[in-house]
C-alpha cells in the first residue's frame, strides 16, 4: 500500500459501520494512532452521524399511534 | 359408517373452532408486535417520505396492508425490516419519490471541507466532537431531504434505522454491494448538503 492515509479513507465507512474484520479494524486502529488527520477525520465523521441519527429522530405523532391502532382487523 | 360419520363430525367442530382461534391468537400476537415498532418504522419513514403529511399517510397505509396480509410474514423473521419492505414499495409505487436533478458538483474532498466550515463559523471550536453542534435540527432534516431517494433510503435505512447492510439490501431489493456504494456516495452527498447550509449560515 503506497498512500496509508488513502488506504485508512477507504477503511472509515467501514469501519464506522463494524463490519471490517479483526484484522483489518487492528490495521487502521494501527495507522490511526500514530496519524493526527486520520483520527482527526474519523473522530468527526463519527460524531457527525451520531448528531445527524440525533437530529433526525423525530416523535412519531400521538394522534398516528391512535389511527394504527384503530387499522387493527377486529375479532369476529 | 352413520356412527362414524356422526363422531367425524362432532369432532370436526372442535378443531376447526381451534384452528379459528389459534390463527385469532397469531393475528392478535402479529398486530400488537407490529404495532410496538411503529415509533420505529416511523422514524425511518419520516425520512424516506418528502414531509411530515406523506410520512404520516405512508406509515398508516403500510399498517393497512400489513394486517391485512399479515398470513405472509414469517414468525421468527425480522418484522421491522419486512414491515419496511411494505413501507419502501408503497412508496415507490405511489410514485412519490420526485428526483430532485442530478448531482453535478464534485464530491471529493467533502470530510474536511464540511469540518472546515464548520471550525471556521465555531467561535474557536474546534473540537471534532463540538464543531458538528454548529448544525441545526433544521439544517440537517433540510440536508437529508436534499439527498436524491435513491441514496437517502440507504443512508436513513443504516444510520437512522440502524438496519445492517443486508437487512437494507432486502428491503430495497437490491444487492448488498449496491447499498454499500449508495451509502458511501449518499454520506457524501449529505454532508456537500450541510456544508452548503454552514456556509450560507456563516455569511
Amino acid at each position: 500500500m503506497n498512500d496509508p492515509c488513502a488506504h485508512c479513507e477507504e477503511m472509515m465507512q467501514p469501519y464506522l459501520d463494524h463490519v471490517l474484520t479483526d484484522a483489518e479494524k487492528d490495521e487502521a486502529e494501527r495507522h490511526l494512532d500514530e496519524c493526527d488527520p486520520c483520527r482527526r477525520r474519523y473522530k468527526f465523521e463519527e460524531s457527525l452521524r451520531v448528531y445527524v441519527r440525533k437530529a433526525a429522530a423525530e416523535q412519531m405523532p400521538p394522534e398516528l399511534r391512535e389511527k394504527l391502532a384503530a387499522l387493527r382487523i377486529p375479532l369476529e | 359408517m352413520a356412527f362414524a360419520g356422526t363422531v367425524d363430525r362432532v369432532d370436526a367442530e372442535p378443531e376447526e373452532a381451534q384452528r379459528l382461534a389459534a390463527e385469532a391468537r397469531d393475528r392478535v400476537r402479529f398486530e400488537e408486535d407490529a404495532l410496538a415498532l411503529s415509533d420505529q418504522v416511523y422514524r425511518v419513514a419520516r425520512h424516506i417520505a418528502n414531509s411530515r403529511e406523506d410520512a404520516d399517510e405512508l406509515v398508516q397505509e403500510t399498517y393497512a396492508r400489513a394486517f391485512r396480509s399479515w398470513r405472509q410474514f414469517q414468525p421468527g423473521t425480522n418484522l421491522r425490516a419486512w414491515l419496511l419492505r411494505i413501507l419502501t414499495n408503497l412508496n415507490i409505487d405511489r410514485g412519490r419519490r420526485q428526483q430532485r436533478a442530478p448531482q453535478m458538483q464534485p464530491l471529493e474532498a467533502n470530510d474536511y471541507f464540511l469540518y472546515d466550515r464548520l471550525a471556521e463559523n465555531g467561535d474557536g471550536v474546534t473540537d471534532e466532537d463540538r464543531v458538528v453542534e454548529r448544525l441545526s435540527q433544521d439544517d440537517i432534516v433540510a440536508a437529508l431531504s436534499a439527498v436524491p431517494h435513491d441514496f437517502r433510503d440507504v443512508i436513513v435505512l443504516v444510520d437512522l434505522g440502524d438496519f445492517s447492510y443486508q437487512d437494507a439490501a432486502q428491503i430495497l431489493d437490491i444487492p448488498v454491494g449496491t447499498v454499500m456504494s449508495r451509502l458511501h456516495r449518499g454520506r457524501r452527498i449529505l454532508k456537500r448538503e450541510l456544508a452548503e447550509s454552514a456556509v450560507e449560515e456563516g455569511t
